[in-house]
């Protein structure tokens, strides 16, 4: 007779499927979890304490460095709450441009986490192709922001700057001869806007694809269908949002039920899981991809028709135009007292949430009217996932940990802020 | 949305008004303060009663304001503040509720209400040193293990108070004093009333 022994392990915070650094002390019965613990912090880097002594705009590029696959959409939620706090609205243009890129974080969000799902769950394959396309919107990141990932784009009053005319071009080089180039290129002659158009148009059909790979799999059904089962009630008390809460079944939607920047004025659906699963929560992320590549398609129909300002022309809150500024006495001042005493925000608190790839993603702001926060909060909605991990892995054996890791969608920058 | 607030604030005025300290609408966001001692009973209710139906925590965190606005605070350094959201009824309200004593700030704690106010609760406690009587598990949860001191609270410095080390000749990690000077490259501005307007200095 086999003697049975309790372990206690020790998962992360070095372990690949840990998606960063979790450390999770893991109580087991034989192969059966019986409490875990994580231990997180690993990569904090007390962004609300630094935001207390930036001004306003030099923490939006904190911003992107919080859940670093999904930056615009965390710079979107800071941007609202200082706007919310100033009193101002940004132009049509700039509310359609964000929720296009909202919804281009969400795909690049979901693409991420289903690819790295699939491989530590072991379908090796899925990254190789979603890396794939994610390669192709952070290009759109690219062209409009000129950084791949921490975009700073989003600001208070608007965004930055219009889309390019132009998108960037490969070039011959020994590695890549005329004919490569010109096929790398061919999607790259018009504009970002036709750029992503042909991107969407392309799109659905890369879904269907991946859809083959993973949907019907034997192996992915195994390992996530009855894993990590949460009640529509028990999603609710343990604070769930964004997918999480819409695979138990509760068809809540920011965009939809509390609606910001442009979103009453596209078309789309929510889908809702029904078994509350893994598996549920992988079929709603697919979905969501549909739902985001429909939205995109709509922004840029919209987008093409109307030309317009992208920020707002309060003086105090949105630099003026460089041609402006080395012209106009008035307009230098501005740009001097912007960028080195910054913005004022008038006293008061605000608190903005925005519809995360991942959940909720909310921001409360407490200013007392200088020109820095004086109380910064984040609320991610990873940090609230996580710690439900305990009551999701109680009972299930100890290779379903990693699966529900990757079904919670965990990424570390916001989690530990 | 307005009409839904003014609805909202109306049951809290009617039903709650005993446990209710203040009570303010502003920027499309109501805001309620609650006394330590009722902070409890006001979120039993808010949580359970059909007409409210925050089915929902959406964020706990403590607030330190002891130099709001550089310093004229008068009332409690600290607070908690519990954002809430009913899915039914599709509206927010956050809770405001100042702990009684400055040098050893105590809250009831909520987990018994809601699951999730049990990270959020040890992150008030790591980064405010807010304590949480009837919290099971009152750790540290964001800061190092060991780690001395309360790093949100205003008089902390962004530096820290130690910094950490390979020394070669102990060959192990060593935490020291810090070395980096404190600065400031912005300083923090609260412009005083009427700046900009015209007739004035």
């Amino acid at each position: 007779m086999a003697e049975l022994r309790n372990f206690t392990i020790n998962f992360g915070p070095q372990h690949p499927a840990a998606h960063g650094v979790l450390r999770l002390v893991l109580e087991l019965d034989g192969e059966v979890v019986e409490r875990a613990d994580p231990h997180i912090g690993l990569l904090h880097r007390a962004t609300e304490k630094l935001a207390e002594h930036r001004t306003w705009l030099q923490s939006v590029p904190y911003m992107d460095r919080l859940d670093y696959v999904s930056m615009m959409c965390n710079e979107h939620a800071y941007c609202m709450a200082i706007e919310k706090l100033l009193g101002i609205e940004p132009p049509l243009r700039a509310l359609y441009i964000r929720t296009m890129f909202d919804e281009i974080t969400r795909i690049l969000n979901h693409l991420l986490n289903i690819g790295t799902h699939a491989l530590d769950v072991g379908a090796m394959t899925m990254v190789l192709y979603t890396f794939r396309e994610r390669e192709d919107l952070i290009d759109a990141y690219e062209a409009v922001s000129g950084a791949r990932m921490h975009a700073a784009y989003y600001r208070p009053g608007g965004v930055y700057r219009d889309l390019p005319e132009r998108m960037p071009q490969y070039r011959e080089s020994k590695w890549k001869d005329a004919s490569t180039v010109k096929a790398l290129n061919a999607s790259r002659s018009g504009s970002l806007l036709d750029y992503l158009d042909d991107f969407v148009t392309r799109f659905p059909k890369l879904i269907d694809e991946y859809e083959t790979l993973l949907t019907e799999n034997r192996i992915w059904k195994q390992r996530l269908v009855g894993i990590g089962v949460v009640t529509a009630e028990r999603a609710r008390a343990l604070g769930f949002s964004g997918p999480m809460l819409r695979g138990s079944g509760v068809a809540w939607d920011l965009r939809k039920k509390q609606p910001y920047a442009a979103y009453d004025r596209v078309d789309f659906d929510i889908p809702v899981g029904a078994e509350g699963d893994s598996y549920d929560r992988y079929l709603v992320r697919m979905e969501e991809m549909r739902q985001s590549n429909r939205i995109i398609r709509q922004c840029i129909d919209w987008l093409r028709a109307n030309p317009g300002p992208v920020m707002t022309d309060n003086a105090k809150v949105a630099p003026p135009s460089r041609e402006a500024m080395k012209s106009n006495m008035e307009e230098l001042i501005h740009h001097f007292k912007l960028f080195t005493e910054g913005m004022h925000v008038p006293e008061g608190e605000a608190y903005a949430a925005v519809e995360h790839p991942k959940g909720e993603f909310g921001i409360y702001l407490v200013s007392d009217g200088a020109n820095k926060p004086y109380r910064m909060k984040i609320r991610a909605p990873g940090f609230v996932h996580l710690s439900a991990i305990d009551e999701m892995t109680r009972g299930h054996m100890i290779a379903d940990v990693v699966t529900l890791i990757g079904s919670q969608d965990i990424v570390f920058g916001e989690i530990d802020r | 949305m307005t009409a839904k607030l003014d609805t909202l604030a109306q049951h809290l005025n009617d039903r709650l008004a005993e446990l209710i300290v203040t009570q303010r609408t502003a920027l499309g966001e109501l805001t309620v303060e609650v006394a330590v001692s009722d902070y409890l009973d006001l979120l039993a209710v808010l949580r359970d009663d059909p007409d409210f139906a925050f089915d929902q925590l959406i964020d706990l965190c403590g607030v330190d304001y002891s130099t709001y606005r550089n310093g004229v605070w008068s009332g409690n350094r600290f607070a908690v503040v519990c954002h809430l959201q009913s899915i039914e009824h599709n509206w927010r309200l956050r809770v405001r509720c100042f702990a009684a004593d400055d040098a050893f700030p105590v809250v009831p704690s909520i987990t018994g209400l809601w699951t999730v106010a049990d990270w959020f609760e040890r992150e008030a406690f790591d980064l405010f040193g807010i304590i949480f009587p009837g919290h099971e598990d009152l750790r540290r949860i964001l800061t190092d293990y060991g780690f001395i001191g309360h790093p949100l609270r205003k008089d902390f410095p962004v530096s820290g108070h130690v910094e950490m080390r390979y020394d070669p000749t102990q060959q192990r990690v060593i935490y020291q004093p810090v070395s980096i000077e404190p600065r400031e490259i912005t300083p923090r501005i609260v412009r005083e009333e009427k700046y900009g307007t015209p007739g004035h200095g």
